[in-house]
Parts: structure tokens; sequence; C-alpha cells
């Protein structure tokens, strides 16, 4: 078995870890993560309520 | 409870405002040399002929106007979506001072003639050095911030910035070594690459194009994936398919380098391994193109009186026509035409000009305001203008480049019935004239643009002050 035996391995064992990543990225359990996930933009100018007066030197 | 901390603003802002100062000087280098093409006489001296300026204008564009872009809005955005200040300050400001030295040594070293000859690599081992320095800085501080967040989940905007800042850091330090020339003694700026023949060449390249792919690409979609959402106020279109192209990206895009060295002395299955890993790359990137422009599905009116919306979703157009347009020249039949032509000059300032300057330009124009204390840039109208300008120079660009492009190859390849070639090398250039000289146009306006922009910027920064918006607490957080 030498070096490229290896290299090919490699290949293989990436692609499958690509095929993972899409499996796990598409199931059902991973959707209200990844909604919440997606929110993260849009939350990140909202004041914690306590923080209600800071909002408008936040400015944005 | 809200803590008393504010965002560290000062490094964005000053990031910022270079971003805008070292784009029109890029793109000024880029409208000298277009003109030295077309009028030869402008060659007046030495160190500002073609020859010297062509690298000057290539690292001015690419790492001082888009470096300037990358470190502002991943330093903003890394803040914002963590919901902390920066991690390691010093650091932060040390990584601004230290890139704009990188950039005035090559401005000076370039024209000078101190070159290593590697296209996007053509500084000299000390300022090698000095780059090292800086990004082993900027990623400490960007993985230290991801460190100290005070959310669960990192937002994919900073994966793909994540990405970039390891990958260039791969990329440097291997193009990079290079053995310095010693004279009488005495170490010089000179410096040999470290690697010969084909194999140096395949080095080159395989930095070369993730140089587009990271630096170009994952960089800016990182931009992306920040500011789109917030420009429009809608989350991204398909959070799934960000964590799907991301990866599709990382594990193809080191593969396509060899596209650079079709039809050389690199060995045969190399090149057409570049080639099927360039064609499979169109996958991912449409992935973002249209994960990009969908983010605005159900709101397309916003895009009718937001100029910085227009800037973003227009960008995201080129990124999808160069992406497609990069696979098809990858094509070994494709790229017989193509190769050594202004269609590959077209190709990049497709992604260049028409991706990577406009996302920057709408993420500039959000950032902008919100540093200074306003809620607005000075004059939308400007915006609008500085969009429509710098869309038609681009369009022109390359349209321009295209057809010269694609008749320099054809002529170059036309053959008599006797085999012998039917044009001279000059005869292409002759005919090339024309274009060339649209070329100056398309690139001219573009230029005026950016000068709109900083018009635009010094008159917000003039009627705000600098402002530090206090850190906030995550929404989870309640």
């Amino acid at each position: 078995m030498d070096i490229n035996d290896l290299r090919s391995l490699f290949t293989v064992l990436s692609f499958f870890a690509f095929g993972g990543i899409v499996w796990w990225a598409y199931s059902s359990r991973r959707e209200q993560a990844y909604h919440e996930a997606a929110m993260m933009p849009l939350e990140d100018d909202l004041p914690a309520p306590v923080a209600g007066r800071d909002a408008d030197q936040a400015n944005n | 409870m809200q803590s008393q901390a504010t965002y560290n603003y000062k490094v964005v802002r000053q990031f910022a405002v270079m971003t805008v100062i070292w784009g029109i000087v890029g793109m000024l280098v880029g409208v000298i040399i277009a003109s030295q093409l077309v009028w030869p006489q402008l060659n007046v001296v030495e160190w500002l002929s073609y020859g010297r300026l062509r690298p000057l204008h290539t690292n001015a564009v690419i790492f001082a106007f888009g470096g300037c872009a990358l470190f502002a809005t991943s330093y903003y955005s890394v803040q914002r979506t963590g919901h902390t200040t920066l991690f390691a300050p010093g650091l932060a400001a040390f990584t601004f001072w230290g890139w704009q030295l990188v950039i005035l040594l090559a401005a000076l070293s370039l024209p000078l003639g101190f070159t290593t000859g590697k296209e996007y690599a053509e500084l000299e081992w000390p300022i090698d050095i000095l780059i090292t320095l800086v990004w082993v800085s900027y990623a400490i501080v960007f993985f230290g911030t991801l460190a100290i967040r005070k959310t669960k989940h990192i937002y994919v905007s900073n994966w793909f910035f994540g990405a970039m800042i390891l990958a260039v850091a791969v990329l440097h330090l291997v193009n990079s070594a290079e053995i310095p020339v010693l004279a009488a003694g005495i170490l010089t700026p000179k410096s040999y690459s470290a690697y010969a023949g084909v194999q140096d060449a395949m080095v080159q390249w395989w930095y070369g194009h993730n140089a587009v792919g990271f630096f170009l690409t994952a960089g800016f979609l990182g931009m992306m994936y920040y500011f789109v959402p917030k420009q429009a106020g809608r989350p991204v279109y398909s959070y799934r398919l960000s964590v799907v192209h991301f990866w599709a990206l990382i594990f193809t895009y080191m593969w396509a380098g060899p596209h650079h060295l079709h039809y050389t002395a690199l060995p045969d299955w190399t090149q057409s391994l570049g080639m099927i890993f360039s064609l499979i790359l169109l996958a991912p990137s449409w992935g973002g193109m249209i994960n990009g422009i969908m983010t605005l599905s159900g709101a397309w009116h916003k895009l009718r009186d937001d100029p910085i919306l227009k800037f973003m979703i227009t960008s995201l157009s080129f990124y999808g026509m160069s992406t497609f347009e990069g696979p098809m020249m990858s094509i070994k039949t494709v790229n017989a035409l193509s190769h050594y032509t202004d269609w590959t000059v077209g190709h990049v300032h497709s992604g260049a000009l028409g991706w990577v300057a406009m996302i920057t330009a709408g993420s500039i124009y959000y950032i902008i305001p919100r540093v200074f204390g306003r809620t607005e840039m000075y004059s939308t109208r400007l915006i609008n203008v500085h969009f429509w300008i710098a869309t038609l120079g681009t369009v022109l660009y390359i349209a321009a480049l295209w057809i010269s492009g694609v008749m320099q190859g054809l002529m170059w390849r036309a053959t008599n019935v006797d085999g012998t070639l039917t044009y001279t090398f000059v005869e292409a250039v002759k005919a090339s004239y024309p274009f060339w000289t649209i070329r100056i146009v398309g690139g001219g306006l573009f230029l005026v643009g950016m000068l709109i922009m900083a018009y635009n910027m010094f008159k917000t920064i003039g009627q705000g002050k600098a402002v530090d918006a206090p850190v906030l607490l995550p929404a989870a957080a309640h």
C-alpha cells in the first residue's frame, strides 16, 4: 500500500463526509436550530427588554 | 443586565474609510495601465511603466481595497452576531496599521522593480513576513472574538470569514516559501522560490486560484450572508443551503488551480482533474448566488428604491454570471481559445468589478452611517448614481474584452491552407485597440463611481461623529 492508496482513501472519505453533512443539514431535527440561526443577524440590534432605553443610541 | 461595554467600531471605521481610499487608488492605477496599452507613449519612466504598474494595480485592488473591506465587514459582523466586543483590541489595531504598512511597502517596492514574479504574490520576502504577522493577528482577533461570543451558534457569515482567514494563511505560507539572496554576505530583498519548474507553476496557481476562491469568494460570501439579510430585513433564503454550499466550496475549490496551466508541461491528468473540479464548482457557486438573491423573495419591491440593495443583488448576479463563465473557460477546448487573451481579463473583471467591488460598496454604504452615528448616508440619490455608473462601467468593460478576447483567440489560431499563420501577432494587437479604448471608458466610469462614493462618505462623516454602539444581549438571553 503506497501513499497514493492513502490519497484515494482520503478522497473517498471526504466524499462520504460531505454526503454526511448534506444528510445532517437536511435532517428535520436541524430545522428549528437553523431557523433560529437564520434570524441571528436580524435580531442583533433588538435590545433586550431591560435595556430598551439604549436602543436609540444603538442607532440601527 | 445591560453592560456598558461598546462594540469596537474604531477599527471598523478605519478599515471602512481606507477601503474607499484604496479602491480609488487601485482603480486609478488600473485606468492608467489601460491607457498605457492604447497610448504606449504614456510609459514615461521605467518605474511607472506598464510592467511595474500592472502588479501594483492587482495588489492594490485585491489586497488594499478588497483586504480593507474584508477586515471592516468581518470585524463588524463578528461583533454584532456574537454580541461581544472584539477580542484583543490592541492586536486589532495592529492589523490595521500593519496592513496599511504592507500596502505602502507594496506601493514603493513594486514600482522600484522588486518582485518575485509570482502573480498576486509579487511582494518580496520582508513584506511576506509582515503579512504573516498581520494575518496571524487577524486570526487571533477573529477566532478569539468567536470564542468569547455570547450566542450558542456561530452564524454562517463567520464560517465563510473564518475559512477565508485559515485558507489564506496556508496559501500565503506555502506559495511564499522562498530563499533570500545573499550578496557579499548581506541579505538582500531579492529571493527565489523554494520550488522549481512545473512544481513551482502548480504551487503558484494552486495559490492563485484559491486567492480567488477564498480571498475574493469565501470572504465576500461572508459579507453577503450578513449584509444582504440586514439590508433586506429578511433572513437568508435557506440556512441549510448555506451550510451545504459552504462545505461544497471548501471541498472543491482547492483542486481547481490546474485550469490555469492547460496545455503546459503540467501532467495531462492534473489538467483534467483541475477542469473536472472547476466544473463541479458551478454547483456550490450557484448555491450561494441563489441563496443570496432569493433572500429578497417576497420583497422584490424593496429593490425599486433602495440603491444599497441594488448593489447587493446586482453583485450576486455578476457572481452567478462569472461563476458560470469560469467553469466553461476551464474546459480544455474552450480554454484553447480563451487562454492568454483578453477574455481572461474580462472574466476576472466581471468578478472583481461586478461581484467583489459591488458587494463591497453595498456593505460599506451599510456600515458607514452606523459607525458614524447617522441613520443613513448623506445622499441616497448619490448612491443610486454610483450604482448606475458602476453597472454601466462594468458592462462596458467586460463586453469590450469579451469581443477583443474571442477575436484575439480566433486570429491567433487562424491558418492558411498551407498551414502558415493567417495573422501576425501585431495584427491582433492592432485589431484590439478600439476595444481597449472602450475598456478605458468602462474602467473610468467605475472609478468615477468610487469618487462619488468617497464624496458621499466624507459628507456623512462630516455630519456625524464616531459612535461605538453598546454591546447588546442576544435575543435568546431573555
